[in-house]
């Protein structure tokens, strides 16, 4: 339990462009490498727009499900898997990145990359997972995704490509919106942010 | 949507960060500060209302608040979900100086001269939840200039831009979650929000934890600004104590003698959830070499 008072987030903002972004940012490995993936979708907003002024990180355990906890994500040297990655949207909303298929972290366990999103428009960043589809079983033994309906539990599990790499789409707001995540268990926190809204919503 | 609309859109943003265009149709006439202050001020009162009748004090920003316009289409409607974090959500990406050169954290050298305006150091630490200093983890920070022009290509405000300043600065944080940065103070600058909408000046700061669940992106203010109860991005805090935390001190401590005025600013992230060994609580997960 928290004992000081947390530094409030605010929004990214539009400009962010020339400062966040790095080289290599959205290549966790290099693309073409052995067992490399492409990880891509869009970012949508409530009306199915696409966002072009989106940024994204990933943060994952590499391909044996081992969380690497190494230096060199912002100088990444070509052969240091470190987990981290940040990926800008384009004009069109979609965003890359080229990693290895997150391992389970423990035996049966389901494999997921932890995401952050970030975006002009969005008061704070967002969490959220990206699982991988094919192991059901443990799709199903998930404790998060087994506590969701399974209408929602869609938003957080990738499609399969052809050639291996995965889709997943975000969609801050409207009825097929992604499952986001509160970490912070002493709740008024985070899940106030909406308190508004669901006054609203009542008054309605 | 139609391909061509997002086009359309998307040509237009290129010029200014403009109000959602959905926003312009609910009400065509123009949208002044009475408007956007009036919307505010109702928010406002609202949550002291609330407060009055018991209920705790938030600490974030509201992701549903319509006085910023861009939020209207972009917060989730259902409730964040709550989950314990797991495996890889408790531990942090890690950075180190093989990743940031020293002299990032200084903004007034990255050109060949000294760049316009009020050279000023900020300077703070980084703590967790339960006041443990965070070691070892990148800090960026990107700003306006003096007269508060973006370098990005997106901000067209008709203020210049100086050749000696490109507003980006990075640092690793010391043992005692210290981190110091020497910039100019950025200006205040129009944006279209609504007729007459300027954001007080403001440094971004982006801050990772030990425990990625720490993630931080937030914006620095300087004390006593007069646009703060104007502006809806920083009123999107509805608790003044937690508003306050965003607002840097003057400190003549960290003000160096014919140099620079210094502003003093600490980051608390929130608690960490994971059982700590007594070598991590003092970082040394961070830099390896």
């Amino acid at each position: 339990m928290s004992k000081l008072a947390p530094t409030p987030g605010q929004t990214v903002g539009p400009f962010y462009g020339y400062a966040l972004p790095f080289n290599k940012d959205n290549e966790l490995l290099a693309p073409g490498s052995p067992g490399s993936i492409r990880l891509q979708g869009t970012v949508y907003d409530g009306a199915g727009n696409a966002i072009p002024d989106a940024i994204l990180e990933i943060w994952q355990p590499d391909s044996e499900g081992k969380i690497v906890e190494r230096t060199g994500s912002l100088v990444r040297d070509g052969y240091t898997f470190t987990g981290w990655g940040r990926g800008s949207v384009g004009n069109s909303g979609v965003y890359t990145f080229t990693t290895v298929n997150p391992g389970p972290t423990a035996p049966g366990a389901a494999a997921f990359i932890s995401v952050a999103v970030f975006a002009r428009g969005l008061m704070n960043r967002l969490f959220t997972r990206v699982y991988l589809p094919e192991n059901e079983e443990a799709l199903a033994n998930d404790p998060l995704l087994s506590s969701l309906d399974p209408e929602r539990r869609k938003t957080l599990i990738a499609r399969r490509d052809a050639d291996g790499g995965l889709t997943w789409d975000i969609r801050l707001q409207g009825g097929d919106e992604t499952v986001f995540l509160d970490f912070q268990q002493d709740g008024s926190l985070e899940t106030s942010v909406n308190a508004d809204h669901s006054a609203r919503v009542n008054q309605a | 949507m139609p391909h061509e609309q997002t086009a359309q859109a998307l040509e237009s943003e290129e010029l200014v960060p403009p109000a959602e265009p959905h926003a312009a149709q609910e009400s065509k006439k123009v949208e002044t500060q009475a408007d956007l202050s009036a919307e505010i001020k109702a928010m406002g009162d609202r949550y002291a209302e609330a407060l009055k009748n018991g209920r705790g004090p938030e600490t974030m920003p509201r992701l549903d608040y319509s006085p910023y316009r861009s939020s209207i289409l972009r917060h989730p409607t259902k409730s964040l979900h709550h989950a314990d974090p797991e495996t890889i959500e408790l531990y942090s990406p890690a950075f180190g100086h093989q990743d940031v050169h020293a002299l990032e954290s200084d903004l007034t050298i990255q050109h060949n001269g000294e760049p316009q305006g009020e050279r000023i150091i900020v300077a703070g630490r980084v703590l967790d939840g339960d006041g443990r200093p965070v070691a070892g983890q990148l800090v960026e920070i990107w700003q306006a200039n003096a007269s508060g022009r973006y370098i990005h290509k997106r901000d067209q405000h008709p203020a210049p831009l100086d050749p000696n300043f490109t507003g980006v600065g990075r640092c690793i944080t010391g043992d005692d979650g210290s981190y110091s940065f020497t910039t100019i103070k950025p200006g205040a600058y129009p944006w279209k929000n609504h007729l007459n909408a300027w954001r007080p000046a403001h440094i971004h700061f982006s801050m990772f934890g030990s425990e990625f669940t720490q993630r931080l992106v937030t914006q620095m203010y300087f004390p006593g600004d007069q646009l703060f109860p104007l502006d809806p991005i920083y009123q999107s805090i509805v608790d003044q104590d937690a508003r306050d935390r965003l607002v840097a001190q003057y400190d003549h401590e960290l003000t160096s003698p014919e140099w620079a005025l210094g502003y003093k600013w600490d980051i608390i992230l929130t608690g960490s959830k994971r059982t700590w060994t007594e070598n991590e609580a003092y970082g040394d997960a961070g830099d390896e070499e």
